[in-house]
């Protein structure tokens, strides 16, 4: 069975969610190829996938592919694509773009959140957690299916060796999907804390009301001996920098001990603190699926249930 | 300039979401709601127009089952000047693919200029209809988006993805879906709750919108399926009701006992 596993990489850094994904898919015993696109290509990093998994790399070569907007290489990916029984793509906001275009495009199934990929029945069946993780659902597809991973759902090979023979394909974007063009980038930030180290991470959602109330989390961090660190919302509304986020476009951690203070649990932050030893939940609303994983909830405002915490470690000394 | 914004009915976050064993779609008996991601994208469309670009009109597109007209009323309310629903039951069961495809097929009658949506469904938990549509409509998309600026011609996107910050631009045209953090949406007012009943909501078939019905219902439908079963039991957690601050010395006591103090 064909499975084609599109690779992402960033000016040349490749997705370690692609690359788990790929290194999944050489798993099922199928003929894996991986897909690249990019302008400058180097056919011995593309071929170096090989040690990830794939048989052989299909390189994707074209100025219009230099950006790494996501129409353009929909465009390069279509025909190869028509080709394959399952086209598998690992989590990140450009992979996702990509996958959802080429659904339109080939008119084909799409299954998102995936975290187990297996073969059966002639085809590919991809599993996910949904609504709310409260049930496992096993699609397949009629035709070509499109695979989305979850973030973090599959490991890359921790020791690649080895390469696979490179094939260029023809490309030929089309203008439209030209017309999104780059225009600038800011970089995250590089704090001087690196929250993936710390054993005590104590995070700052939403529920917190506004930036006005961090230093509260901060103080309760300072006297847990912890670090701070943040929900992708509240990154993107400023309060604190991005180097803080946990989460799917963000860190993911693994402390003994996760402190979530007015974090609802929505699942692209859920995939980067998981794992956590145990977890903490500070939230008033019952509701908050954040409760359904919790080791710990406190049901009860934030603003008040932290500085009182704080306040009873410090007691405590 | 006109701006479309596609939303949803989905479950209410209070009711219990299940999926239906008899059909293995969505539960949708209990209480339903508009997408709360979708909030978004009518806040952006009517800040838009509030700050002084020349939008003519919104419009909500929505496909779904009768119901979906509160929905609907609710982005009346919120700031749409009318409303399309593509309603038939003969799209029931239909996939990402499926959908992506009706609600390409409305927009192209719409004549927005710039197409909104959340970034996700509250209920699938996919963030894909935004790149879907834009395909289908042979567009620019620009998804997940944190602070958009648009003028006549074109837009100004700002998203977050694995490496930080990036900023896209492009023409109108254009196809965008936002990100929750870009705005706190307002809530409506009882004047705009009253004023949406008078506003026009129109109701198609799937023939009205020009769907091809080979690509929808269950029976086009490109995933199908297979099974649903129960997560693995995870060991209930304990819950704490605070009262006043009550539960900083419980939990206290609960961190030290596991040695995490």
């Amino acid at each position: 069975m064909a499975l084609l596993v599109y690779v992402h990489h960033d000016d040349g850094e490749l997705s370690p969610q692609s690359l788990g994904v790929l290194a999944k898919a050489a798993t099922l015993g199928g003929d894996v190829t991986a897909f690249v696109a990019g302008s400058g290509v180097d056919d011995a990093w593309a071929g170096s996938l090989g040690g990830h998994g794939a048989a052989k790399v299909l390189v994707a070569d074209d100025p219009a592919l230099a950006g790494g907007l996501p129409q353009p290489i929909v465009d390069a990916l279509e025909s190869s694509a028509r080709e394959a029984e399952a086209v598998i793509f690992g989590a990140g906001v450009v992979s996702a773009d990509v996958a959802a275009g080429l659904a339109a495009r080939i008119g084909a199934g799409i299954a998102c959140e995936t975290t187990e990929i297996a073969l059966a029945d002639g085809g590919v069946v991809a599993t996910r957690p949904a609504l709310g993780d409260t049930v496992i659902v096993e699609s397949g597809f009629r035709g070509t299916g499109i695979v989305l991973a979850r973030a973090n759902a599959f490991a890359p090979n921790e020791a690649p060796s080895g390469t696979a023979p490179v094939e260029r394909v023809a490309v030929e974007v089309k203008p439209w999907s030209q017309a999104a063009r780059p225009a600038g980038r800011e970089e995250a930030e590089v704090a001087g804390v690196d929250i993936t180290e710390a054993d005590i991470l104590v995070a700052v959602g939403r529920g917190m009301g506004g930036p006005e109330n961090v230093p509260l989390v901060e103080e309760l961090a300072k006297a847990i001996g912890g670090e701070v660190a943040a929900t992708r919302a509240v990154v993107d509304a400023g309060w604190v920098p991005y180097s803080m986020q946990v989460g799917q476009t963000g860190k993911t951690v693994s402390p003994k001990l996760y402190i979530a203070c007015g974090v609802s649990g929505a699942i692209q932050h859920k995939v980067g603190m998981a794992n956590a030893g145990t977890i903490v939940a500070i939230n008033k609303d019952p509701n908050a699926p954040i409760h359904e994983f919790a080791d710990v909830s406190v049901i009860g405002d934030t603003l008040t249930v932290v500085p009182k915490l704080t306040e009873a470690l410090r007691a405590r000394g | 300039m006109n701006i479309a914004v596609c939303v949803k009915e989905v479950p209410s976050g209070t009711s219990h979401k299940r999926l239906d064993p008899a059909t293995n779609r969505l539960d949708r008996s209990g209480d339903s709601e508009l997408n709360p991601f979708d909030l978004h994208a009518l806040e952006e469309a009517v800040r838009i127009r509030e700050g002084g670009a020349d939008v003519a009109e919104i419009v909500a597109v929505c496909m779904g089952p009768p119901s979906a007209q509160r929905a609907l009323q609710k982005a009346l309310a919120l700031g749409a000047d009318r409303a399309v629903l593509v309603t038939d039951p003969a799209l029931a069961g239909s996939d990402i693919a499926g959908t992506a495809h009706v609600l390409a097929a409305v927009v192209a009658k719409q004549d927005a200029d710039l197409v909104l949506l959340g970034q996700q469904a509250a209920d699938a938990d996919c963030y894909v209809m935004a790149a879907a549509v834009a395909d289908h409509l042979e567009r620019p998309v620009v998804t997940q988006v944190a602070d958009l600026t648009v003028d006549g011609s074109g837009i100004r996107a700002k998203r977050q993805t694995e490496h930080g910050y990036d900023v896209v631009a492009a023409p109108l045209p254009a196809v965008v879906s936002v990100s929750d953090a870009i705005n706190t949406p307002r809530l409506p007012s009882i004047k705009a709750i009253m004023g949406a009943k008078k506003k026009p909501l129109e109701t198609l078939s799937a023939a009205d919108a020009g769907v091809d019905a080979g690509r929808v219902g269950a029976d086009g439908a490109q995933s199908v399926v297979r099974s649903i079963a129960p997560p693995a039991a995870k060991s209930a957690g304990v819950t704490i009701e605070d009262s006043g601050g009550d539960s900083a010395g419980k939990l206290v006591e609960i961190l030290a006992g596991k040695g995490l103090i």
